[in-house]
């Protein structure tokens, strides 16, 4: 006790960083390891009388061998979702940073603003936008781009396009961070050296613009990969992701080794990723 | 030629960009359609049918809609009082101090955002069970799950604001006699307190929206969102609508008049 007293009184932070440490560390770290130990726990217990941790490696093969088209789906989904965002998110950014003047403010506002709307709640809308009998699909028969009797909802087009809508905030907030560091001088001096407006944009703003790329496209993907909310509502039994059965393994099937194995893969696969492309981006320093 | 190129290239990406945004609020108009929307008797409950005001004026008639509502306020009043304590006090350590272990708490408080939210509701739920909780998941449970996925949140959003503060200002009333805690309170405090409330705002709204986590770690509590969830099984009630539509004004007037006050401090501070 007096030797704590002593490291509080010599260095104040503790004082300050230690209850948010302490709750990260019985929250947050002390579950990963319980996930961990349960994923290589027999999965012949209960949730209410525990499980038996017997380094049932079993779990890992037989989760992988049943359930890898969800995993291949999420990272799919999810992968083209965030590319969209990329899109969307680009332009709008873009368009706040340098063209928008004294409304810059405003329009970040008005960005965020409809995510105060329930997420389930706004989700469920798509449900009757993207509807058989909702004006997309009736324009799109209209224009024979789509046959007569086809459908958006239910399909993976209505998955993806729920992903690309929800996640999409998260993609523009770090663009715009990034993109307004940018001197505008910078692309002035580009024009005068005789750089076309696409030479530009190539050469000039969107290499400075990376960070906010690599920070957009992460905190869009990681969430997306692990969303089940948009494939639950908006897609069909053929369209569901890994949260999906992970969810299903923990409630329903009260199953909570397999469930554990599949929530460690889903981590370790997204860490991988993550880690190869920053290191392919250039930009560790993010981390 | 190339000026009516250079102004079309100028105005479209702005243009492009106002159609994304109309875009994000496509929802938003749906939700606030629908909340007038006279369902009784309907079919298809995902079509307007015909007007009517009902939905606002008994906004509690579906069973267990209101009081999921009060729970759900009740975990994100909770949730954010203690996010924001404890993120605001951390932020000050972050920014203020050099301590060992310093670069280990940016991890710790990177990594929550970093993780999916299906793998963090699990491995909340994993550690539950296994200490022996699995039978008294509710209230305490999911208040504990909000407040961890608040916190990263809450310290990144105050730790940008008090980075970005000029220190000289504090200096300055040092200079001028002021001891350390007048300095706190009539200086630093305020200056940081807009990135405080900002991030108050976020966690709540972060926690009254969160479905993933919760879901997995409630037990028999329902929250507003897990009302959501279990009605669209059978078909939402449109009072639903009614409630995502009050949130978005509510958030709506707050980040407005927040902006105006400051914009009104600003401007009467510069003119002194």
């Amino acid at each position: 006790m007096g030797a704590l007293q002593r490291v509080l009184t010599k260095h104040p932070a503790y004082f300050l960083v230690g209850p948010a440490a302490l709750w990260l560390l019985v929250f947050f770290a002390f579950p990963l390891v319980s996930l961990i130990t349960t994923s290589l726990s027999d999965p012949s217990g209960s949730p209410i009388a525990g499980y038996d941790m017997t380094f049932r490696f079993q779990n890992y093969s037989e989760v992988i061998s049943e359930y890898w088209p969800y995993l291949v789906r999420s990272f799919v989904y999810a992968g083209i979702a965030t590319l969209l965002c990329l899109i969307l998110g680009y332009v709008l950014a873009y368009a706040i940073a340098f063209k928008a003047g004294q409304y810059k403010t405003i329009l970040l506002v008005l960005v965020v603003a409809p995510f105060f709307t329930s997420f389930l709640v706004r989700t469920l809308s798509w449900k009757l936008i993207l509807g058989d009998d909702g004006w997309v699909v009736h324009t799109l028969q209209a224009l024979h781009v789509m046959p007569p009797d086809g459908r958006i909802l239910a399909t993976p087009v209505a998955v993806v396009a729920g992903l690309t809508y929800n996640f999409l905030p998260f993609m523009i907030l770090p663009l715009y961070a990034s993109l307004e560091k940018i001197d505008h001088r910078l692309h002035e001096a580009a024009s005068d050296l005789y750089a076309s407006p696409a030479r530009t944009f190539f050469r000039v703003t969107w290499p400075l613009s990376l960070p906010g790329v690599v920070g957009g496209t992460l905190l869009t993907f990681i969430p997306a990969a692990g969303d089940y909310i948009n494939a639950s509502l908006l897609g069909n039994t053929n369209t569901q992701m890994v949260g999906n059965k992970i969810q299903q393994l923990f409630t329903t099937a009260s199953d909570y080794p397999h469930a554990s194995a599949l929530s460690v893969i889903l981590m370790a696969l997204i860490v991988v990723m993550v880690l190869m492309y920053v290191r392919k981006a250039g930009t560790e320093e993010l981390l | 030629m190339t000026r009516i190129g250079r102004w079309i290239g100028s105005h479209l990406v702005l243009a492009l960009g106002l159609l994304v945004l109309l875009y994000m609020y496509i929802p938003n108009f749906i939700v606030a359609l629908m909340s007038f929307n006279d369902a009784s008797g309907a079919r298809n409950l995902y079509e307007f049918q015909s007007f009517t005001l009902d939905n606002w004026l008994n906004p509690c008639a579906p069973l267990g809609m209101c009081e999921s509502v009060k729970v759900s306020i009740a975990i994100g009043f909770a949730a954010t009082i203690f996010a924001t304590i404890l993120g605001t006090l951390a932020s000050f350590a972050l920014v203020r101090h050099r301590f060992e272990g310093r670069s280990t708490m940016n991890l710790m408080i990177f990594l929550p955002m970093a993780t999916p939210e299906i793998v963090m509701g699990s491995s909340l739920l994993a550690m539950f069970v296994a200490a022996g909780q699995g039978g008294k998941l509710g209230f305490w449970t999911i208040l504990i799950a909000h407040i961890l996925f608040c916190l990263s949140f809450v310290i990144v959003t105050v730790r940008s604001r008090l980075a970005g503060l000029d220190s000289n200002l504090e200096k300055a009333a040092m200079d001028l006699f002021a001891n350390e805690s007048q300095t706190f309170w009539r200086i630093t405090f305020p200056l940081v307190f807009p990135g405080i409330l900002g991030a108050a705002l976020l966690s709540f709204s972060l926690s009254f929206d969160d479905f993933i986590i919760t879901n997995l770690n409630s037990g028999q509590t329902v929250t507003f969102p897990m009302f959501v969830w279990g009605a669209a099984q059978r078909g939402v009630p449109m009072q639903v609508n009614v409630v995502g539509t009050v949130m978005f004004i509510l958030a709506l007037t707050i980040v407005i008049v927040g902006e105006a006050a400051s914009r009104r401090r600003r401007r009467l501070l510069a003119a002194r």
